[in-house]
């Protein structure tokens, strides 16, 4: 990437402290992201994800707390602002979307009277300006007959309208980085198509980047211009998404992908992984993988690899280690 | 007769809620009544054996279908049968509960938190009866825990001490207890991770395979539902637009919708692609559009279509796909004015490159 990257994660590391001990949810994940760039995270649910995204963002939920690293914006380390000062940041330089449109939306409020407070907030804009953006926000994102529309209550809306309407507030103080968790986990294909058609034109329009958590591969296919997948807290594999989806290196993106059903044929038994991603308490030795490894060999079960050199990707596991590794 | 024996079937099954506001506030008001049709008039049957599939968008009445096919809604009309019993009369009989059975969506909420994974296992077996005494119970319910993939020791714990995929097993291992030989499934792989949907495909086919269970499966993951399907149904709010055998649904869909909804599946040869969305939105069971449902988003809609409400019946070219369209009767929905290009629905990654 020759661009300076607009979010640069450094060794991020993110606990919850508990009455039986300290939980290390997030170890030493490092990414970055260009402007303009779409990076897709995928991985299974308690992987880490979301917890990388409520952490660039700080809403960790409590008690979890940045226990180290760095978190850079445009060059500008943002883990150790206040959170007065992060309030500001959030909004008119990073934009959030959740899952779920509804925790995102005051119910009781129109959806013109959120769109032109969030921009009032952030840029300067007189009410007629506000309420005019606020129009053009909600013809943007694909809200017909945006002009009547837009005194109508979140309620009056169907579930793909809402978390549209969910992306123009996150995108109308126009940020330079939008953390997307889930977005199109709740709604349906046809309009989850609508709404990636959507996102994807913006960050092209806007030079908005992205970090759009999902496990929905197709998604981050069609979306994402490079991927992480993280498993038990940590970044296990990154790269161009052609590569990490087609030619995955890691042995659990190499299961994750297999274990995708294919769509243009049947077979007789999907791939799987067996057993389950570790609970962060019980966590093992070496290599996170180690137990559901159909490669696992010596080294792994006692020393834990870092991302190395895989090629067309980065992975963080032994067979990489260009010193040492049997072969492949 | 050669074919196998039907196990259940749907005449002509509707389903509508009364969604009116309080009769106080509707006089005052004067407004009508506000019928929702859920399901409006759907009919299918299953052979043993063998699995039939519901896709649509959310809302078209999929669940509400599910509810009714395991005796959990009394239709507002027509008929669920199995092995040809009404199950509205049958309803009393305990030997019917026992053979159907339902696994939902969400393994977490279907699970009672407080009661320990044997217990939960082995509540129907009480209920219906099936195993006598103590030891014989606990017996078949290691059984059950191996047969779906978990140890017998997983029995003393509790729901919360599990994962997604683990409820979810344990939901399926609830649901064999009573030795069903018909399983409605309602999205249950929706909540799950790909891999953790891999590995609770797998049992489900496996266990179709060795019991020979008959299975209603639901859900909106087309590629999901190519792996595990017979034949498949599309949903468009409240009727079955169009039904075939999956195969044929994946390689040559009729119905507009059914070709829209292919479409409008993401992909993982779609990298760097955009999928063509279905335009519009899912309009009101309510009030639905006249004529054909479909119309106000339909390429191939005209007057007639607007007008007249098209019935399933078998399809010019492709008579065991059975579609509800005017355009396809007619021989409207091929040439120049058809709906976009298919050929990356069912074309192999190597060809659609
Ligand atoms: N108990 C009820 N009372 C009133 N309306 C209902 C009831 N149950 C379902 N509906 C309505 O009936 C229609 C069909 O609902 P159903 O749950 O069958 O949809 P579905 O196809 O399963 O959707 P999803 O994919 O979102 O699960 C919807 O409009 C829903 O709001
Ligand atoms: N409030 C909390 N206290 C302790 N652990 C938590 C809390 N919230 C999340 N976790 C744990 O942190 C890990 C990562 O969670 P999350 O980022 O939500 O995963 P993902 O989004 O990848 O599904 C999980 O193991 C989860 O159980
Ligand atoms: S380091 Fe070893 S156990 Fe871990 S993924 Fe690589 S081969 Fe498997
Ligand atoms: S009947 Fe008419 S409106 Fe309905 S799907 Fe066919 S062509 Fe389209
Ligand atoms: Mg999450
Ligand atoms: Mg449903």
């Amino acid at each position: 990437m020759t661009a300076a990257p607009l979010l640069e994660v450094r060794n991020l590391r993110v606990e919850f402290p508990t009455r039986r001990g300290t939980l290390v949810a997030l170890h030493d994940v490092s990414f970055s992201i260009a402007p303009g760039e779409i990076l897709g995270v995928v991985g299974e649910s308690g992987a880490g994800k979301s917890m990388t995204g409520a952490a660039i963002i700080r809403l960790l939920e409590p008690p979890g707390r940045i226990a180290g690293g760095q978190i850079l914006l445009e060059g500008r380390r943002i883990d150790n602002l206040s959170q007065d000062e992060m309030r500001r940041i959030r909004g008119r330089r990073i934009g959030a979307i959740f899952q779920d449109p509804l925790t995102t939306l005051n119910p009781l409020y129109t959806v013109g009277r959120q769109l032109t407070e969030t921009m009032q907030t952030h840029l300067d804009l007189s009410n007629s300006e506000a309420r005019k953006r606020a129009i053009d926000w909600l013809e943007m994102v694909g809200i017909p007959a945006a002009a009547q529309r837009i005194d109508s209550y979140p309620h009056e809306f169907s579930g793909g309208m809402r978390q549209r309407v969910v992306i123009a507030l996150a995108l109308c103080a126009e940020p330079r980085l939008v953390v997307a968790d889930e977005p199109t986990t709740a709604l349906d294909v046809s309009i989850q198509a609508q709404v990636i058609a959507l996102l994807k034109r913006l960050a092209r329009e806007k030079n908005t980047s992205m970090m759009l958590v999902t496990h929905d591969m197709g998604v981050i296919a069609e979306t994402a211009d490079r991927v992480a997948v993280m498993y038990a807290g940590r970044v296990v594999e990154i790269g161009p998404v052609r590569e990490v989806v087609k030619h995955p290196h890691h042995p659990y993106s190499i299961g994750l992908m297999n274990s995708i059903p294919p769509l243009d044929h049947r077979v007789e038994r999907l791939a799987q992984i067996d057993g389950a991603m570790p609970r962060l308490n019980a966590v093992p030795p070496g290599c996170p993988y180690n137990p559901r490894c159909p490669k696992v060999f010596d080294r792994c079960i006692v020393e834990r690899p870092d991302l190395l050199d895989a090629g067309s990707t980065s992975a963080a596991c032994w067979l990489y280690d260009r010193a040492e590794a049997p072969h492949v | 007769m050669s074919e196998p024996a039907t196990v259940f079937e749907a005449e002509d099954l509707a389903r509508y809620f009364d969604v009116s506001r309080p009769a106080l506030q509707r006089l005052l008001s004067r407004e009508p009544r506000r019928i929702l049709r859920a399901v409006d008039g759907i009919s299918f049957s299953i052979p043993k054996g063998t699995t039939l599939s519901l896709v649509g968008e959310s809302g078209c009445g999929k669940s509400t279908v599910a509810r009714m096919a395991v005796g959990l809604y009394p239709p507002t009309r027509g008929r669920a049968l199995f092995e040809g019993v009404d199950l509205d009369r049958a309803r009393a009989a305990a030997d019917q509960r026992r053979r159907m059975q339902m696994i939902f969506q969400d393994p977490y909420a279907s699970l009672n938190p407080r009661w320990r994974v044997r217990d939960i296992v082995a509540e129907p077996i009480r209920a219906f009866g099936l195993v006598q005494g103590g030891a014989a119970r606990r017996e078949r319910v290691a059984q059950l825990l191996t047969q779906v993939g978990l140890s017998p020791l997983d029995g003393t714990k509790y729901p919360h001490e599990f994962s997604g995929g683990q409820r979810q097993r344990i939901s399926i291992a609830r649901a064999l207890s009573s030795n069903p030989d018909f399983l409605v499934c309602d999205e249950p792989t929706s909540a799950l991770d790909v891999s953790v949907q891999a590995q609770i495909l797998n049992l489900m086919k496996g266990l179709q395979r060795d019991l020979g269970l008959t299975y209603l499966f639901i859900s909106h993951n087309l590629a999901v539902v190519r792996q595990i399907s017979d034949r498949i149904g599309v949903m468009y709010l409240g009727r079955i637009v169009e039904l075939a055998p999956a195969e044929t649904v994946f390689v040559s869909p009729r119905h507009p919708y059914t070709r829209a909804l292919m479409d409008a599946i993401p992909d993982l040869e779609m990298i760097g692609r955009r999928r063509i969305p279905v335009g519009g939105e899912v309009p009101s069971p309510i009030n639905p559009p006249s004529g054909c449902h479909f119309h106000p988003r339909c390429p191939l809609a005209n007057d007639r279509c607007r007008r007249e409400d098209p019935v399933l019946k078998p399809a010019r070219g492709t008579p065991q796909t059975m579609v509800a369209c005017h355009a396809v009767e007619e021989g409207r929905d091929t040439g120049p004015t058809a709906v976009p290009p298919l050929e990356r629905v069912g074309s192999s990654p190597a060809t659609s490159a």
